[in-house]
Formats: structure tokens, C-alpha cells, sequence
């Protein structure tokens, strides 16, 4: 596949600014690229490489440590259902295998019409929701067989375009302050930072990440709080089927 | 019950609509911490921290006075925020970087203002993204605002921050780890000595790594005091601890808790917290401080939640991730998935870890699946014992970094206490709790 594309290079340029040494910029980057083809393509890889002065094996040889990136096409989406040990006292291995059979496909697999890839993950600190998956990274809890396939409908269906963007967008907010002002060293200090243009930031790569709001219903809970919330000492909000009910003590 | 009326620190603004917008932040005080540091000198505010007595709130519970007083004062000097939470069963940083990433920026300027840094570098694990934008939209409102950048607040002071995605490795948790991941690499933990990044962190240079929820208490920390802070818990434990209640509860969550005042009883138990095991079962055993901590059982419900009384018993505070197993839990297939999670993701250098990990993993699924021999039990605290010499506690270790020897605890523990179990796996040829075999591909060894 391609090369970052020059906004995106852009992008990249703008990231390597930030940092004392240029490597640092090396995994923002590839979300980046992720990003944009959901993938890491060899192209690519070798771009992110001219960019940083590193070799195309340094930049593979980093990528595939981590379990973000994927360096073959994958889904649509990514559903990564967790097993680890709060989600599987809760169930989660049954899980797994339900969203086995619906999607006919096992851990690692992609279905044909390339719509989903189904992962057997690791804890992703949505406990309070087990079990719990992620679609690209968008977090949904208190699923159960019935919810799991609701969710796949809806995401079939292009229900939840807004709150599950294209496989490898990570964040939807750009830095827009401390970068490009003449003469303006990022290291060390920002300089006068310019206002927050939202228009402009909403014409790219846009912010829509501050607005998500938690009003979804359609599908199994959404838990964009980061799990359930306190609404004071001891005590939380019930985030299961969207109840607002709180347990006073 | 003694559920204590201590304030809310770190979690006051959760809940509250829009909570990670700036207008929410400074409608509730927002920034003012900052605002009274930059009237102090550096010294002054190590000093209010020394007395506060802030146990860092990542797992290892050192001291974040005692840990800035390490710091070597070459320039330059940065400041890194571990936000990578990887820990199975922890989910309260995930929560702060998402409900209130202005906090976590104002404490990041407050210790980067108090250690004399140049640069502040926010790591958030990858798999976070709208916690990502959340803190970055937050950066972007704080630049504007003047808390950030150049001149802040007409101090003199100068400081820039960036927010740093990491890519899905829990090892990056371990400080090293990050720094190397941070400098671009592969996350593998470096060599020791030298022991604290504080010498030789982020390029090299003098580095102090803190936890989210460290640095999320020092705003709270400036505006009221050190002495307010450490008049809160008891001991070395001050201050509140955020618990992460997972498992078999009716009520899993997050609660901010007065230190040193609550027990595992309360926290499980009380309405207002954990309300109970669910659907009436029983408590079978819980893991107190993380997937690395040995487990404890009915018997230690009345310990305190403070580190040095968790420790006393012989286990640990760590993540402050509290997991409660009922009755109807097998306790080789929680041991097998525990030790699952850290074998895949050892990174791979040291031969103890890397190996070791395959073999407990290999011998308690042959154990669950009814396949186990008696000498397994012995086979695997063997290999407990190559990865962390004599399976005591704290640890010892073989291996470059903490990730190896977090796999004998849940091992030995669970044998310790469920031998009985063990056995009848084995003598039976299979598991005594439905389903009777781990499923699929897993199903076999």
C-alpha cells in the first residue's frame, strides 16, 4: 500500500518537532500510518524510515513488538474480546466462543467479507463493565452473547460511525498549539500558544473525541467513561443499561 | 461500617458533566494548585510532598519525595507520566486520564515546576484512544489557557508537554521499559544497575517517572497542604487510595478510600462499596494488589487497606486492583490465566521469563484439561523457583525486570491453599467446576 500521504507527512513532521531526539516520534507516527491504511505497509514503513533516518528492519523490528500494530490487512474492524482474569470470572471465554460462532471465524481470523477481525485479548481496564471488548479500540462492557451480536449488527449496519472510526485511527485530536510559530523552540517551552481554532481543528483531523457523548443505546452499554465512575466517596454510578440510579450510603 | 468521610482527592469531578473540559476544571477550582506553586520555590513544594508522604500509586508504592530527591541535576531533566495501566484488573488510571486529564496535567506541571524539568512527556497506553484525545483536547485548552507553554501565568516559567501514545505492550509499564519504548524501540526493560531512571532515565539524562494517579493528588496536595494529606490514613499509607474492585462483586468499580481505615471486609462487602459476592455466593479467595500479588483468603478479610499492613501479611498493596473469587471458581484455571497474561507478554530477554512462563502455562492447562500428574505440583514450583529463587516474598529474581517473578505468586499461593484442588484435578482427570475443560483450541495441551 501507499506512502503517508503529504497531509499526513505533514502530521508526522509536526510530531518529530516535538521531540529531542527524532526516534521518539517513531510509534506516534505509525498510528499515523495505521490510520490511514489500517494497516502498516511495507511502503509505509519504509516512508516512516526515510523520515526518521532509521532502516526499514528498525522500524519493522519495533513496530511488531507491540500488539497495536498490525503489519498484514486486517478488518474493518478489530473486536478484541477480553479473557484475562476479571472478564473471564465474568464469563468471558463464553463470550469468546459465542462471537466465535456468529462471526465463523477464531482468534486471529478475518472474516471473508473483511468486516471483522476477532482478537483474544488482554486486560483492557474496563473491569468494572467484564466482560468487555474493543472495537478498534472503542471500549463496550457488559456483554453477553445477545449484546455481542447486536453490536456487530450495528456496526454492520454503519450504526456506529461516529464513536468506531476505520481500524488504526487512534486519536481523532491533533496538537494545534506549540508547533509551527516562527522561531519557536518546542523543546522546553511552548512559546505563546496560538487560540484553539475548533472550526479549523474540525476540517482535519477534527475533535470530535471531546464531544462523544454517552447517549448510545442502540447497542449493548457503552462504557466511554472508562468504566463506571464515582459519583462520590465509595459509591458509583450504575452504568449498566444506561440507569442513572446511585446508591447512597 | 467504617467507610470514612475522608474528601474525594483525585475523583471529585468525576461524574460530573463534561468533566474533562477545562470549563468543568476551573468551574471547581481548576489549576489554582498550579497557580499557588509557581508563588513557591521548588524547594517548598518537595518539602510540602516529603510531608504529605505520597506512596507512588503504580504498584511499587516509593515514596514521590523520596523519588524526586533522587534526582541528578545535570540538564536536562524530564518528567515522564506512566499512564500505561496494563495491570489485569486495574482500571482506575484508564478512568482519571479519561474523566479528568486536566488534573492529571496540572499535577504533571506542579512536580515537573517542583523537580526543575524541561520537558513533560505524557504516556498513555495506545489502547486508550478517547482517553488520548481527551488529554490532548485538554493540552490544547490548556495551552490556550496559559497553563502550558511559555510564561506560564506570568511566572517566568516555561514548560512544554506532549502526549505520547504507547502501542500495546503491558511491559511498558515497567519504567525502563518505557523509557526505551518512549525513545522509539522495542519496550524491553534495561539492565540494572543503574537502578532508578532519576540517574539515567529518557535519553540518557535524569528522568522521573510517576504514576497517573501519583501526580493527579498534588494539585489537591498544593491547595491544602502536605499536613492535610498525611492526616488522612496512617503509617507510611497517607493520603486516599483508588481501589479497583473487579471480579465477583455485585458492585465493581473504582472507589477512592481513605488509606490505612478501610478493609478488604468493607471494601467487598459494604453496600455502599463492593455490596457483596454476587448472586449470594460465597468468598473463596480474593487477589489483593494486582495479578502479581500472592492471594489471600477469608481468613485476612479484616487487614486493613494500607501497604504496610497488606504487606505484613505477606502479599502486597500494589495496583490497588482487588479481585474477589467466589465458590464456584477453579483456582488452577485463575492461576493458568493469570500466568497466560504474563507469558505473552514477557518480552522476551531473559531466558526464566521467557521459558518459564511457556512451562507454567503448558502444566496448568494440562492440570485443568484432567491431563495433570501428580509430580506436576512439584514441576511447577520448580520452575516457580528458577524464575524467583526461593518463591519467598517479596521476590527474588533471575531476570532483568519484576515481569518474571510476578508469575510464581498466583502459582504457589493457590497450591499453598488449594492443594486439595489441585489434586482432585489430577486424581480425577478433570476440572471439579464447570465447564470441565478450558475451551477450544486450549482444550488440549
Amino acid at each position: 500500500m501507499a506512502r503517508l500521504t503529504p497531509a499526513n507527512e505533514e502530521r508526522a513532521r509536526q510530531l518529530i518537532a516535538l521531540y529531542p531526539h527524532h526516534r521518539s516520534a517513531l510509534i506516534p507516527i505509525l498510528h499515523i500510518l495505521q490510520g490511514q491504511d489500517g494497516y502498516l505497509s511495507e511502503d509505509g514503513m519504509k516512508h516512516v524510515g526515510e523520515l526518521l533516518g532509521l532502516s526499514a528492519a528498525e522500524v519493522r523490528g519495533t513496530a511488531t513488538f507491540y500488539d497495536m500494530f498490525h503489519v498484514e490487512p486486517v478488518g474493518k474492524y478489530v473486536v478484541a474480546v477480553c479473557t484475562n482474569i476479571a472478564c473471564m470470572l465474568q464469563g468471558a471465554y463464553e463470550l469468546l466462543e459465542a462471537a466465535q460462532d456468529q462471526l465463523g471465524i477464531a482468534p486471529g481470523g478475518t472474516t471473508a467479507d473483511g468486516m471483522f477481525t476477532l482478537e483474544d485479548a488482554e486486560c483492557l481496564a474496563l473491569c468494572g463493565n467484564a466482560p468487555c471488548a474493543t472495537v478498534n479500540w472503542r471500549f463496550f462492557g457488559d456483554l453477553d452473547p445477545q449484546r455481542f451480536a447486536q453490536l456487530t449488527e450495528d456496526l454492520r449496519a454503519g450504526r456506529l460511525d461516529a464513536e468506531v472510526p476505520p481500524h488504526g485511527t487512534l486519536s481523532r485530536v491533533d496538537r494545534n498549539v506549540g508547533l509551527g510559530a516562527p522561531g519557536q523552540s518546542v523543546h522546553g517551552a511552548g512559546g505563546p500558544p496560538p487560540p484553539v481554532d475548533v472550526a479549523a481543528a474540525a476540517g482535519g483531523p477534527h475533535d470530535a473525541g471531546i464531544e462523544l457523548a454517552t447517549s448510545l443505546t442502540m447497542t449493548a452499554v457503552i462504557a466511554h467513561e472508562g468504566g463506571r465512575g464515582l459519583d462520590h466517596t465509595g459509591t458509583r454510578t450504575d452504568a449498566p443499561g444506561g440507569t442513572d440510579s446511585q446508591d447512597q450510603r | 461500617m467504617s467507610v470514612t468521610d475522608a474528601p474525594r482527592i483525585v475523583t471529585r469531578r468525576l461524574g460530573t458533566p463534561r468533566s474533562w473540559t477545562l470549563e468543568t476544571y476551573l468551574a471547581d477550582g481548576g489549576y489554582q494548585g498550579l497557580r499557588k506553586a509557581l508563588t513557591m520555590t521548588p524547594e517548598e513544594i518537595h518539602e510540602q510532598v516529603n510531608t504529605a508522604n505520597i506512596l507512588g500509586r503504580g504498584g511499587a508504592g516509593f515514596e514521590a519525595g523520596r523519588k524526586w530527591g533522587m534526582l541528578a541535576k545535570p540538564t536536562p531533566v524530564y518528567l515522564t507520566i506512566n499512564g500505561d495501566e496494563s495491570e489485569p484488573a486495574t482500571f482506575k488510571d484508564h478512568m482519571l486520564i479519561e474523566g479528568d486529564p486536566h488534573q492529571l496535567i496540572e499535577g504533571a506541571l506542579i512536580c515537573a515546576y517542583a523537580i526543575g524539568a524541561d520537558q513533560v512527556f505524557l504516556f498513555v497506553r495506545g489502547e486508550f484512544p478517547l482517553g488520548i484525545e481527551r488529554l490532548q483536547a485538554a493540552l490544547n485548552e490548556a495551552y490556550a489557557y496559559g497553563a502550558v507553554g511559555k510564561d506560564i501565568f506570568a511566572s517566568g516559567w516555561s514548560i512544554d508537554v506532549v502526549v505520547h501514545p504507547g502501542a500495546g505492550a503491558y511491559i511498558c509499564g515497567e519504567e525502563t521499559a518505557l523509557l526505551e519504548s518512549l525513545e522509539g524501540k522495542r519496550g524491553y526493560p534495561r539492565i540494572k544497575p543503574p537502578f532508578f531512571p532519576a540517574v539515567v532515565g529518557l535519553y540518557g539524562a535524569p528522568t522521573i517517572v510517576n504514576n497517573v494517579e501519583t501526580v493527579s493528588n498534588l494539585p489537591w496536595v498544593m491547595l491544602n497542604g502536605g499536613d492535610a494529606f498525611a492526616a488522612l490514613g496512617e503509617g507510611r499509607s497517607k493520603g486516599t487510595k483508588l481501589l479497583a474492585l473487579a471480579g465477583h462483586v455485585n458492585r465493581p468499580g473504582n472507589y477512592e478510600l481513605e488509606f490505612a481505615k478501610v478493609s478488604f471486609r468493607d471494601l467487598i462487602f459494604d453496600p455502599s462499596l463492593g455490596a457483596g459476592i454476587r448472586d449470594g455466593g460465597e468468598l473463596k479467595a480474593f487477589i489483593p494488589g494486582g495479578a502479581s500479588s500472592p492471594w489471600l483468603g477469608p481468613e485476612h478479610l479484616d487487614v486493613l487497606l494500607a501497604n504496610e499492613k497488606i504487606a505484613e501479611v505477606g502479599t502486597m498493596a500494589g495496583s490497588g486492583s482487588v479481585v474477589p473469587m467466589d465458590h464456584t471458581t477453579c483456582m488452577v484455571r485463575a492461576a493458568w490465566r493469570i500466568v497466560r497474561f504474563f507469558h505473552r507478554e514477557s518480552c522476551g530477554q531473559c531466558t526464566p521469563c521467557r521459558e518459564g512462563g511457556g512451562w507454567l502455562e503448558k502444566i496448568l492447562q494440562r492440570i485443568e484439561n484432567g491431563q495433570g500428574r501428580e509430580s506436576d505440583l512439584d514441576l511447577l514450583m520448580d520452575v516457580c523457583d528458577n524464575i524467583s529463587p526461593g518463591v519467598r516474598w517479596p521476590p527474588a529474581q533471575t531476570t532483568i525486570c519484576v515481569l518474571g517473578p510476578s508469575m510464581p505468586p498466583p502459582v504457589a499461593s493457590g497450591i499453598r491453599m488449594f492443594r486439595d484442588e489441585y489434586l482432585a484435578h489430577i486424581r480425577d482427570g478433570r476440572c471439579p467446576f464447570p465447564p470441565d475443560r478450558l475451551p477450544g483450541k486450549l482444550a488440549s495441551v
